[in-house]
């Protein structure tokens, strides 16, 4: 027997690296906020969470729905049907919830595209959704082109497993941040410099962190552009349900269908009920893909992240409640047009512009007539002050890639009311102060 | 166009495919019941309320009241999703059924233009191991008492459905009320009937589920504990429920520590996570064989590790032998292969064997002295029905002096609890590196809330643990005994084994040919002629052919006569 000792097994290169991302600032914001969270009641001058992209505008429109419907509140786990449940881990899934999860998904787009169910492959989540695609579309040392600024989880979710690289494709204020066909191409030819085979372009539509829907012209331009160089395209549309007017939303599934399903083998979309149905918790995220192989194996590949049976179940009834779902949509994109305008007119009073948006739970914000220099440091430097002196954890645009340094994304959807307006209170004196420093 | 793939790579997949196959489940077995529910209700809402027939107060009158709260929420509820057919469908691409909008992408023809990866190339080709087409023929076939008397019969899902009563079509038929039903369909219900009488969990949930979702705090129903981002490695109070189930469990032995758990979403991503973290792309572990077949998949595809099988002998019980661990480990070394754990599976799958204290001391030596991991697959821990006792690695751990940071278990409540669907599995590690690096990873396959809530509530009633524990072990027990005894009668030999689902079968006198090839082809004439779908040895990487896994729990006793006898079909012939 061999007396216990420090141990020096070692661990694997991917458990030992720091692609995980947690010690960079877009995570040292939430461990400020972790330590020091911010409560109405008892902790009012704590840092008030405005960099988690959560929506909790709609909660009771979900709690009304259970109320009313006592056996949904069973959570699909009442006796009837429970065996069947408790022993389905059938990779499909459950083919109610896959019917649902397609109708919901062309709800949103108010029957502009039209999904099959049978192409539906379900994951625990966006997250798992995202890698199980790299780990299908990409080798090891190939990489995704992502148009920046960007969600700062890729770095992790489609890197740390994978061996899979990312290429930014640097966009600019100039033209509100939308991708350009040169700005691919100058992407596209870095990687060919660098002798890294580009796999795919990943898109988020709409946009984390700008919270702005992708124009009709540029999907077009996109979708040209993947063909050309026969690469895939991702798109990560896991906001659709969160466009403040729904007509403004085109889904790639539209100009796939619109183009007769030419060349569509390349197109995946990645959807999820985490932010249109503020469900995170339940861990529901789907593929859908136009390419028979991909949805084969990825299905065979999501056993390693199937979702609850006893989940799907309840929500195949929730999601089959069309009047419920219609209203759900409806008041949810209501209550965060409402949100949003109330936080960017804050801001403006403030003397804070931000990028004219029309989706999702988060603003991006320019602060960069503050910055004493206008680099990454000189970024840092202020969100370190804006953290530690405002306390409001918002997320700095170098953590999602910006080549431009002083945009910062602020989340609205994560808080009540009045923490919003506590926020708001404290940008201001916050510019206040920061002004009369300049001044001087 | 997409690279042709190595054959190494070929056969992962093709391990890896049937693998994936033998896990899904849905199989016709599963299905039953349906809509004619509705005929029953007044009817039995006589017998309950003391009007009935024969059949009142007789025999079973609490199993009644339960069978019709069954059917009174079955109607209540949506319609019962028929089970799709499993994933026996899913490699033949023409088997993907498609809309009409989708006819003109079938006419284009397969070959599509942008390539995927080397590692989805390799597995999204279908492929004809028997682990998949039994499974196929099973889906397609299903056995059934009285629907399909010679359908075929599965016997290689290790699935606990003793816990659950047999789906019985003829239940929604046939009336209680003696006359009007033929003595031997009445039997019938009245087996499945007891059975379901004792649907322990089932039965919980049906007194307890609504309270399991009530936020307390706030006296009503609150989703926000429910619905927002919770740790992804799981509810604290999870870890502290199923810290104490496993101590349960194993017997009171040893006790578990919560802040060593990382909850994932079943054990099939916990295994592979632990892999992740142990072990690079192209090093390799030691795996005692015969070994799961769901390893292949679990280990080798994405993380990219070996798994170098370490044969265990017959005569040997087909216990671990360190010697055989040893020649392996040096055999890897001079190929230039380095091996960075040891993973085993106590009780073992498939052949149902418990390591003794003595073993598992040898065994952490061993990688002590190599200077590795070990990782111990306890999934079975709790469905142990011999009279040995299961000894934990956690408990060795505890009483000697090992270095305990290169010890790692997996666990989870799909055997034990028969949850699979719910996918609720979990590593546990006694190294805090790994511990920070899987929960982290844990983000990708993690447990639904809901779920998690769910089990919470049901793992805390103790008293009711403790009866589901006891009784399950002992219905174990009983099938176990069944079957093994009944194949003896045939003169088949089964190792004798305390744990699992399954008995390890000797059946090389019946093949034609002392080979491998002569195994596979005894299995086929299984699947064919007796019409039973087994698992072959060489799906499980055993190097003595001949040896099958026969699993019992999706059977109830009424069938193993059937079983035997179609057995019997094929063995009187040799």
């Amino acid at each position: 027997m061999v007396k216990g000792a420090e141990s020096c097994v070692p661990l694997s290169e991917v458990a030992t690296s720091n692609t995980h991302g947690e010690d960079s600032a877009y995570f040292a914001g939430w461990k400020a906020y972790d330590e020091d969270p911010y409560d109405a009641a008892s902790n009012p001058a704590g840092v008030i969470q405005m960099g988690l992209a959560e929506n909790q505008v709609s909660f009771d429109l979900l709690e009304k729905y259970l109320d009313q419907h006592p056996g949904a509140s069973g959570w699909g786990c009442g006796i009837s049907g429970f065996r069947e449940n408790a022993l389905f881990q059938d990779y499909h899934g459950l083919q109610t919830f896959r019917q649902e999860m397609a109708t919901f998904m062309e709800q949103i787009r108010e029957g502009r595209a039209t999904f099959d169910p049978e192409r539906i492959v379900l994951t625990a989540g966006a997250t798992a959704a995202n890698e199980l695609l790299t780990f299908i579309l990409a080798d090891p040392g190939d990489c995704l082109l992502i148009p920046t600024p960007y969600y700062p989880g890729f770095d992790r979710d489609l890197r740390w497993r994978t061996g899979v690289r990312i290429i930014p494709v640097h966009c600019s204020s100039s033209n509100g941040f939308q991708v350009t066909l040169q700005a691919l191409e100058d992407a596209y030819v870095k990687a060919e410099g660098m002798k890294i085979r580009v796999r795919g372009l990943l898109l988020t539509n709409p946009s984390n962190p700008l919270g702005t829907a992708i124009t009709r012209h540029v999907l077009e331009e996109v979708l040209d552009f993947v063909t050309q160089k026969d690469i895939h395209l991702i798109s990560d549309e896991i906001y659709s349900g969160s466009v403040f007017s729904s007509d403004e939303f085109v889904s790639v599934a539209e100009i796939v269908e619109a183009r007769g399903y030419k060349d569509c083998d390349r197109v995946h979309i990645v959807y999820s009920l985490s932010k249109d149905l503020g469900l995170p918790g339940f861990r529901v995220g789907a593929i859908y893909s136009y390419n028979d192989r991909v949805v084969t194996a990825a299905r065979r590949m999501s056993s390693f992240t199937l979702v609850s049976s006893q989940t799907q179940r309840m929500l195949a009834s929730m999601l089959a409640d069309r009047e419920f779902t219609e209203n759900y949509l409806k008041t949810n994109r209501e209550r965060l047009k409402n949100r949003h305008d109330f936080i960017t007119e804050g801001l403006k009073n403030a003397g804070i512009e931000c990028l004219p948006g029309n989706a999702g739970l988060f603003c991006w914000m320019n602060l960069a007539p503050l910055l004493e220099e206008p680099t990454k440091e000189g970024e840092l430097r202020l969100w370190s002050l804006i953290v530690h002196e405002a306390k409001l954890n918002i997320s700095p645009g170098s953590s999602c890639h910006c080549s431009e340094a002083g945009w910062f994304r602020v989340c609205f959807a994560n808080m009540s009311q009045q923490t919003l307006e506590v926020a708001l209170r404290r940008i201001k004196d916050f510019m206040k102060n920061m002004k009369a420093k300049q001044e001087k | 166009m997409s690279p042709t793939p190595s054959k190494k790579s070929a056969d992962a997949a093709a391990a890896a495919a049937t693998a994936t196959q033998a896990r899904s489940s849905a199989t016709g077995l599963g299905g039953g019941g349906g809509g004619a529910g509705m005929r029953l209700i007044v009817p039995l809402q006589g017998v309950v309320q003391g009007r009935g027939g024969l059949v009142l107060g007789t025999l079973i009158p609490c199993a009644l009241f339960y069978f019709l709260q069954f059917y009174l929420r079955r109607n209540r509820s949506p319609p019962p999703t028929s089970p799709q057919p499993p994933a026996a469908n899913g490699p033949d691409l023409p088997g993907i059924v498609r809309s009409s909008s989708r006819n003109f992408l079938s006419a284009r023809g397969s070959s599509s233009h942008a390539a995927i990866s080397s590692r989805a190339a390799s597995i999204a080709r279908s492929c004809d191991s028997p682990y998949f087409v039994g499974t196929k023929k099973c889906s397609e076939d299903p056995y059934h008492p009285v629907d399909n008397p010679d359908g075929v019969i599965q016997l290689g899902l290790a699935e606990n459905r003793v816990a659950f009563f047999y789906p019985r079509k003829s239940f929604i038929l046939l009336l209680p009320f003696g006359g009007l039903i033929p003595v031997r369909s009445f039997l019938s219900i009245v087996v499945g009937l007891l059975q379901l009488s004792l649907d322990l969990i089932g039965d919980w949930l049906a007194r307890n589920v609504k309270d399991t979702l009530l936020d307390e705090r706030q006296g009503g129903l609150s989703i926000s504990g429910l619905a927002t981002y919770q740790p992804f490695d799981g509810l604290v109070e999870l870890k502290m429920a199923v810290a104490e189930f496993m101590g349960q469990v194993m017997q009171g032995s040893v006790s578990f520590d919560p802040s060593q758990i990382i909850m994932t979403a079943g054990a099939t991503p916990a295994i592979e996570i632990l892999s992740f973290c142990l072990a690079d792309a192209g090093n390799a572990f030691l795996v005692p064989s015969p070994y799961y077949p769901g390893y292949d998949r679990n280990i080798r595809w994405r993380a990219g590790i070996e798994l170098i099988p370490v044969p265990c002998r017959s005569t040997d019980n087909f216990g671990l032998s360190i010697p055989a661990l040893e020649r392996a480990y040096n055999q890897a070394k001079m190929r230039g292969v380095k091996v960075r754990a040891v993973l085993f599976s106590n009780p073992s799958n498939p052949v149902g064997n418990l390591l003794h204290r003595e073993a598992l001391r040898d065994l952490l030596d061993f990688v002590t002295e190599k200077g590795i991991h070990v990782i111990a697959d306890e999934v079975f821990a709790g469905s142990t029905h011999g009279t040995e006792d299961f000894v934990s690695m956690a408990e060795v751990l505890n009483t000697d002096e090992f270095d305990r940071s290169r010890v790692h278990i997996v666990y989870g409540l799909s055997k034990d609890l028969s949850v699979p669907g719910f996918r609720i599995g979990l590593i546990y590690s006694f190294n805090e590196h790994v511990i920070a690096a899987a929960s982290k990873l844990a983000r990708f396959s993690s447990v639904s809330v809901p779920t998690q809530h769910l089990l919470i509530s049901m793992l805390n009633d103790t008293k009711f643990i403790t009866q589901y524990i006891k009784t399950n072990r002992e219905r174990l027990r009983v099938m176990y005994a069944l079957l093994v005894n009944g194949l003896k009668q045939l003169g088949i030999e089964s190792v004798k084994s305390s744990g699992g689902f399954y008995c390890w079968t000797d059946m090389s006198k019946f093949m034609k040919s002392y080979s491998e090839k002569g195994e596979l082809e005894l299995w086929k004439e299984m699947l064919n002629v007796a019409k039973i779908h087994l698992t072959p040895g060489t799906a499980c990487h055993c190097i003595e052919p001949g040896w099958f896994r026969l699993c019992f729990t999706t059977l109830t006793e009424k069938d193993v006569p059937v079983v035997l006898e179609r057995i019997k079909r094929v063995v009187d012939k040799h």
